[in-house]
């Protein structure tokens, strides 16, 4: 057999690896928020537009962005498998049906804009337009009620809190696809998504609030853990985002509105590590040191992560920059 | 309301059984689009962009269905069999993160510029595409089996014991991650997959050329379901006698190594030398037809075959029967005839392969139409070896999820309930069922609607402001 020698017993050049990985796997659950995000509320956005050609617009938009965007939720789980095997396993069993939900919606979405451009008579798109809007709406609000959940504990299904942190993510989604249909499309409906992005910020904040208010009422634990210098400090900068993000949409400067919906995301998804931090999964009372696999897997995926993310960050630069700019007119999905 | 274990078995098999059948469609058809999108930009006949863009056309179609029940696999391991992931985490947990890093998102980029980007990249940045997906596809693979591998043959760890609960811990990575059994895995699997595509593909091509000249519709591009089929029948006489050749080592390796699958896949319940190999097999009693389990058989078979399969040439090799083992047999019926179908195919493919060969080199290939009937029934069949093939692999392993270290009833999640588990169970039923239904109607619909037509191209080629190509057909 070989020998790793202290490979096999501490962490790689003495890193801090636990509390690195916990960070890593929100910033990659932060990354399929904000890029998914903006397809998800393009979804959403979808709802609002009556007219075929839009909605086309829309749905050729997203169309060579969602997949691989919807690949971080897998990587998500990937990492989250890896680096805390009982935290992956007590989580996403307990919260069963409420994960299958998430499942059902991301089918849904996923499904939606390659049936709907396979036919083009008024019942089937009619239909596949319906999937759409509902599986872009349902899987960031089941995913907000999956937060909650892993911040309180509880594995309900539905619950005041889940329901604030559930719609909080749904306007977020809502913020970003706005900025990021305005930076695809142009016309009419670049202008018409401009006032449901600045009301989705609002409401967003709104929620936001809303939400630690609740969260701070349901365990002491969090009680503690919400009024504390940083969670406040990133509420304040979210709202200071917030305004940025509309003032750059009034003046069209919508990259930048698209950047301020991103770091909104990251903010929330920040917040959520914050309120956890030092556990992983308050549910079954399990520390980031408790739940963390053994060095030796650790350190190993360790180097093929920093081997392996930069590159998928060449892939997405590489894939952005192929689509910059609006939709041509002879493209669809 | 149904039992949580039973119940997570059920939804576990029918996930994994309806979702293989995109990765096979996706990994089978990357070669091939890699070829043709390779022949395009080099300035090839207008018949490699046709079957570039139409073969694409199912491939994103594929993808797309295969991301959406891929994910949910992914999550099943934590639903699902918690105990299962609490418990192999360390080990299993590493290879599904580097597929989605390594090769999920490779494949997903650079499909958004494959599918969606020919107009918009260089030549050289699309070809590169191709390659990417391709190579995605390929490496998810290596992954997913280098997984899969460690559950059949568990190597490099030790149990210890962590938060009053017993683990796998890693101690030696090579062994786990090198293991023997991923290379027999791979090559099977990659082979099946393109051998599989080539059957799909010449059964679409032989159903359009005999809707041309049998039932005289006058298909549009008959040239280029010819060219198809010629493509078909070459990727077919590589990889029909490979599979063969290559399974039967494979069968050795697994008598090696799981002896226990190996005699439930020749239904052997007495430790014995001089087995025969049983072409069928039946129980002799009337009651035990449907008990998966029945021991009393009555058989046809080549006398020392099995012993002479198992190993590599001696027909006097003892082959440890089902009772010598301590736990109970897996549902030997199942396997039994599983292998026996996926291997009578497998040597149907090789006689398909080398009658469609044949007709070609004798300048008839497009008259045959016994042929052509053929390929038209085989044209899913290749899907249908493949799914048989994962059957003796998974249920032959049963009662284990790890051979040997863990069974797979204690894998499952401790806190699932019976409801919980029968709402998803009725909801995966209804939903695979309709994913399928649909999956199926929209690649019939690209099917009959063929390929891009030659003014289509033209258009194209113009626009692009690159030389003329000629038109479809004139090879």
């Amino acid at each position: 057999m070989t020998d790793y020698g202290s490979l096999a017993t501490e962490p790689l050049f003495g890193l801090p690896l636990p509390t690195l990985w916990f960070a890593l796997v929100f910033a990659i659950l932060g990354t399929f928020l904000f890029l998914d995000g903006f397809d998800f509320g393009a979804g959403a956005l979808f709802a609002t537009r009556e007219d075929e050609s839009e909605r086309e617009t829309i749905l050729a938009a997203i169309g060579p962005f969602w997949d691989g965007n919807e690949v971080w939720l897998v990587v998500f789980g990937g990492a989250l498998f890896a680096a805390f095997p009982a935290a992956y396993a007590n989580l996403f069993s307990r919260n069963y049906l409420l994960l299958f939900g998430v499942l059902a919606a991301l089918i849904l979405r996923g499904l939606a804009p390659e049936m709907y451009e396979q036919r083009h008579d008024a019942a089937w798109q009619r239909w596949w337009g319906r999937s759409f809007v509902a599986g872009s709406v349902l899987a960031p609000f089941l995913l907000g009620v999956f937060t909650a959940n892993w911040l309180t504990g509880s594995d309900a299904l539905l619950s005041p809190v889940g329901v604030a942190v559930g719609l909080a993510l749904v306007a977020l989604t809502v913020v970003s696809g706005a900025a990021f249909l305005r930076l695809k499309v142009s016309g009419p409906l670049r202008a018409a998504v401009r006032r449901p992005g600045e009301r989705a910020v609002v409401a967003y904040l709104v929620l936001v609030v809303l939400s630690l208010g609740l969260l701070s009422l349901s365990t002491p634990r969090l009680a503690a853990t919400v009024v504390t210098p940083p969670v406040l400090a990133l509420v304040a900068v979210s709202v200071g985002l917030g305004v940025g993000y509309v003032a750059a949409l009034r003046t069209g400067r919508d990259l930048l509105a698209l950047v301020a919906s991103g770091l909104l995301t990251y903010g929330l998804v920040a917040v959520v590590a914050l309120l956890l931090f030092p556990l992983i999964d308050p549910g079954a009372d399990l520390s980031v040191a408790e739940a963390i696999v053994a060095p030796l897997a650790l350190n190993i995926m360790s180097v093929a992560s920093a081997l392996l993310l930069p590159l998928v960050v060449t892939y997405f630069v590489v894939l952005y920059s192929a689509f910059g700019g609006p939709v041509q007119p002879t493209e669809s999905y | 309301m149904v039992d949580p274990v039973i119940a997570s078995r059920v939804q576990f098999a029918l996930t994994t059984i309806v979702h293989i059948i995109f990765p096979v469609m996706s990994m089978g058809l990357a070669p091939f689009l890699v070829y043709f999108t390779w022949k395009e930009v080099r300035g090839g006949e207008a018949v490699y962009e046709q079957l570039r863009r139409f073969w694409t056309k199912i491939f994103a179609v594929s993808f797309v269905v295969g991301t959406v029940t891929g994910i949910v696999l992914e999550f099943e391991f934590g639903t699902n069999f918690a105990a299962f992931s609490t418990f192999a985490g360390e080990l299993f947990g590493g290879p599904l993160a580097t597929e989605g890093m390594m090769a999920f998102m490779l494949e997903a980029t650079f499909l958004g510029i494959f599918v969606f980007g020919r107009e918009r990249v260089s030549d050289r940045l699309y070809f590169v595409s191709s390659l990417a997906v391709a190579a995605g596809t390929w490496l998810s693979a290596v992954w997913i089996l280098i997984a899969n591998s460690w559950m059949q043959l568990p190597r490099g760890y030790e149990l210890v014991e962590r938060g009053g609960q017993t683990v796998v811990h890693l101690t030696d990575p090579l062994a786990a991650y090198l293991n023997p059994r991923f290379m027999f895995m791979y090559v099977h699997m990659q082979n099946a997959a393109v051998e599989s595509v080539a059957l799909f593909m010449a059964g679409v091509a032989a159903y359009h050329i005999f809707k041309h000249y049998v039932w005289g519709y006058s298909v549009q591009e008959v040239d280029f379901w010819e060219k198809t089929l010629k493509i078909a029948i070459v990727a077919l006489l590589i990889t029909a006698p490979l599979q063969v050749l290559h399974g039967d080592m494979y069968a050795r390796h697994v008598h090696e190594t799981q002896p226990q699958k190996f005699a439930a896949m020749e239904a052997v319940w007495e430790t014995d030398s001089y087995v025969p190999e049983y072409l069928v097999a039946f129980p002799t009693s009337l009651d035990d037809i449907t008990n998966p389990r029945a021991k009393e058989l009555f058989g046809l078979g080549i006398p020392g075959g099995a012993s002479w399969l198992a190993s590599g040439g001696d027909p006097q090799a003892t082959i440890r029967g089902l009772n010598d083992f301590e736990t109970e047999a897996p549902p030997v019926a199942i396997v039994f005839w599983s292998f026996r179908a996926m291997v009578g195919l497998g040597f149907w493919f090789i006689l398909l392969a080398f009658w469609g060969g044949y007709r070609w080199w004798r300048g008839e290939l497009l008259e045959d139409d016994l042929l052509h009937k053929a390929l038209m029934g085989s044209s899913l069949l290749g899907i249908l070896a493949v799914e048989l093939g994962w059957v003796v692999t998974e249920v032959g392993r049963q009662p284990w999820v790890v051979q040997g270290v863990l069974k797979t009833a204690d894998g499952v999640s401790p806190g699932l309930t019976g409801t919980e588990a029968t709402i998803t169970l009725a909801g995966f039923v209804l939903a695979y069922a309709s994913l399928l239904a649909l999956y199926s109607y929209v690649v019939a619909r690209i099917i009959r609607a063929g390929p891009p037509g030659a003014e289509e191209l033209r258009t194209f080629v113009t626009e692009a402001d690159e030389p003329t190509a000629g038109a479809p057909g004139d090879d």
